[in-house]
């Protein structure tokens, strides 16, 4: 990612759509190009809107960053959104079979949350896992062999699509079954309180979800117990095919948790999200609960068998690419404060592009789980349940 | 029409045997369109909803047709009063349709994949089955039929392939009925729909598109808890239901070209069950297999072959044979090695056989 200094010296007025008030320390240019890895400056952006907040004071929306983050949050959207893609190609050609529910156009809220959190707090979230995953540290290969079924996947090829977990750096999944993720993260949290570790749950919902009453039961306890849970509702306006005002008497998922705070935060600004999570860790760790609803959009439709546009107009779905794109976001700031070239940037997407393809390819040289892994991991290993074959007298085993 | 209307606000009289007024099987016409099983489906919603006006179906995205298409037309038919989306809460759509149902609507939820039944669970099996017996025959919710797509996809995995008829099996107070084809789902449907008991439909998602048979376009109901006898056989005795028919079909077959008679029955109605048909023919042939997608233990088919074995004990010429899922989890790579396919049942056959 080598940033070529030669050729740089213009000082083209780059379009600058968000109100940017650069520190002093920023203003040189000489000092720009080596900004890539530049953590010290910093860099005070606005985020696009400010945040709304429900019985609880919202942060302010000038959000600090360093261009290296910046550079971080470009190289990792891209690296999602190229992986999503080509998920949905592998899927057309019947290499990965199954349920594919992809996340393209929402990378800002995974990419956001990570910036504000450790590897020690946890996420969960639905079965919209792929690019979550990435950004808990999952390598394309685990992804893609996942994916198509085969044994170097997170879950031993398993899990497939909607079933991803990464132990290790807190990733808790994953979840086929609609809002039942909910409870098991603020089971998550309770955890966390025992453990005294300062760490926190980000429960993951969507839109269709907020409506199921486990939700709320979970919540209640949480409110209750004074859990360090964080729930994240996706807002990404429909449910399936089903728009959110048609499904929600109060589509204002943030406001839903009635006595539980609630921040209304622009899901497609990678910016706000790191400070609304940022500000959601500190707040859970003093007083319980809080729920923040994040404003954003899927390209895609709801999953690979729906093509997202009977209940959406393309002009909608083209409009939100062209007015909030998270990745053309960050790319506007990062010419607009000369932190890198277009190509540089270009030469960012090309990188993606070949990571991806590499992974792929060696994901489709991996082999499939042998048979006997279906009986595996049912009990815990050594537990000698029995199973029969067809005819109950010749094949018994002991499940391992 | 105006006879069935009658009927309706007579729900608490008695009926014999609790079954629901059938048209004779044998006389009903045979001709009709070939349709598969979402457009029997729909003709027979449709059907259901032009003969009362007090019937409503709900659901998650039914109003568009459905993600099956079993819903089609029907709203732009019968007006969005009667056939409605609900949000995502499947125990919320259950509940709200056994308050509707005691008020002597006929509510007819669907529930968009089996495998999410299980929100539900609590209001189907606490207060569904429970009502009648509870209030004292006072109040019933007869009118609330569940129907819910079910069974393996070639696809689907963990969440879209589960058979969870044996759970609801264990309930006294519903009744549950699984069709195998376009023509009996139809008839079927429309059975459960009349039925004055809660009733649980599940579908064979698998047969959706690929069944195809003459369906006769009038109304017709075909009786709940009567097994058929689908061939003729005489060495050992086939029951199974939904999909996993057309497979045990085909067992039957290749056993036939080994010189094996078998006798194929479809039981339709899991409970109450046709235990009758079934004993029948095992007194004729003296063995029994079972088969079913569902995991092996505690499946419907444990049911069948203690009852069998109770009242065939001395006729039993081998031990009852299951041939049903593995008891793991729906897997998702696995699926060919987890479902109960021909060659297994094959097997089983000759090892009865050869018992």
């Amino acid at each position: 990612m080598a940033l070529s200094r030669a050729a740089y010296a213009s000082r083209s007025k780059l379009l600058r759509p968000l109100t940017t008030s650069p520190s002093s320390t920023s203003s040189s240019l000489c000092r720009s190009f080596s900004s890539a890895t530049d953590d010290q400056t910093v860099l005070s952006i606005e985020t696009s809107v400010p945040f709304t907040g429900h019985k609880i004071d919202p942060p302010s929306r000038t959000v600090e960053t360093t261009p290296k983050e910046l550079m971080g949050f470009f190289t990792d959207m891209v690296l999602m959104r190229r992986m999503e893609i080509s998920a949905d190609s592998l899927y057309k050609a019947k290499l990965i079979r199954g349920f594919c529910h992809l996340y393209d156009g929402q990378e800002a809220v995974a990419v956001g949350m990570e910036a504000a959190i450790t590897k020690k707090d946890a996420i969960i979230t639905a079965y919209r896992d792929h690019c979550t995953f990435l950004g808990r540290g999952g390598t394309l290969l685990e992804t893609f062999s996942e994916l198509m079924g085969r044994t170097p996947g997170c879950s031993k090829g398993k899990g497939g699509s909607m079933h991803f977990y990464k132990k290790e750096n807190g990733f808790y999944g994953g979840h086929g079954i609609v809002g039942a993720q909910v409870p098991l993260g603020i089971g998550i949290s309770f955890a966390q309180k025992y453990n005294k570790e300062g760490t926190v749950t980000f429960a993951s919902y969507g839109d269709g979800a907020a409506n199921q009453g486990q939700l709320f039961e979970a919540l209640n306890i949480a409110a209750l117990w004074d859990l360090p849970a964080i729930l994240v509702c996706e807002n990404n306006h429909y449910g399936m095919g089903t728009a959110e005002w048609r499904a929600a008497k109060s589509p204002a998922y943030y406001k839903r948790g009635d006595y539980v705070p609630g921040l209304k935060v622009d899901g497609m600004d990678v910016l706000a999200v790191k400070q609304a999570c940022k500000f959601a860790k500190e707040y859970v760790l003093q007083n319980g609960p809080i729920i923040l609803e994040m404003d954003t959009y899927r390209y895609h439709g709801h999953s690979m068998s729906d093509p997202g546009s009977t209940y959406r107009t393309r002009d909608e779905i083209s409009g939100v690419r062209q007015e909030r794109d998270p990745i053309e976001r960050v790319r506007k700031l990062i010419l607009s404060h000369e932190l890198a070239s277009e190509k540089d940037l270009k030469d960012i997407e090309k990188n993606a592009r070949k990571e991806v393809d590499e992974a792929v390819a060696q994901a489709k040289e991996s082999p499939m789980p042998d048979p006997s892994e279906m009986f595996t991991n049912v009990y815990v290993k050594g537990y000698g349940v029995e199973a029969f074959g067809p005819d109950k007298k010749e094949m018994r085993a002991v499940l391992p | 029409m105006a006879t069935r209307l009658n009927r309706l606000s007579r729900w608490h009289s008695v009926f014999k045997r609790g079954y629901s007024t059938s048209a004779d099987e044998h006389k009903l016409q045979r001709s009709g369109k070939t349709v598969n099983l979402f457009t029997a489906i729909n003709q027979a919603l449709s059907l259901a909803l032009e003969t009362d006006p007090r019937a409503y179906v709900f659901g998650e995205d039914v109003r568009f047709g459905g993600v099956f298409r079993c819903t089609t037309g029907l709203a732009d038919r019968f007006g969005k009063s009667r056939v409605f989306n609900t949000p995502l809460c499947e125990q919320g759509i259950v509940g709200f349709g056994i308050g509707l149902a005691a008020m002597g609507n006929r509510a007819i939820a669907e529930i968009q994949f089996a495998d999410y039944i299980y929100p539900a669970f609590d209001q189907i099996v606490n207060e569904a089955a429970k009502f009648r017996y509870r209030s004292g025959n006072q109040f019933n919710c007869g009118g609330l039929t569940i129907r819910t797509p079910y069974g393996a996809v070639g696809h689907g995995g963990h969440y879209h392939s589960q058979s969870p008829e044996a759970f609801f099996c264990h309930v006294p107070g519903l009744k549950v009925v699984v069709p195998r084809s376009p023509h009996q789902a139809k008839g079927l449907l429309l059975a459960c729909i009349r039925d004055p008991n809660p009733t649980i439909f599940l579908e064979p998602k698998w047969l959706y598109r690929l069944a195809a048979e003459e369906v006769p376009e009038h109304d017709y109901m075909l009786p709940l808890s009567q097994a058929e006898v689908i061939r003729e056989g005489s060495d050992i005795t086939l029951v199974g239901w939904g999909a996993q028919l057309s497979v045990m079909e085909q067992a039957c077959v290749d056993a036939e070209k080994d010189g094996i008679s078998c006798e194929l029955i479809d039981l339709r109605t899991l409970i109450p069950w046709d235990k009758e048909t079934v004993e029948a023919s095992v007194k004729k042939t003296g063995r029994l297999l079972v088969s079913h997608e569902a995991p092996v233990t505690g499946g419907f088919g444990a049911e069948i072959s203690a009852s069998i074995a109770e009242r065939c004990f001395l006729r039993l010429e081998a031990p009852v044979a299951r041939i049903c899922g593995l008891d793991t989890p729906f897997p998702l790579v696995f699926e060919p090695f987890y479902m109960p396919t021909k060659n297994k049942i094959l097997d089983a056959i000759k090892a009865t056989l050869n018992y």
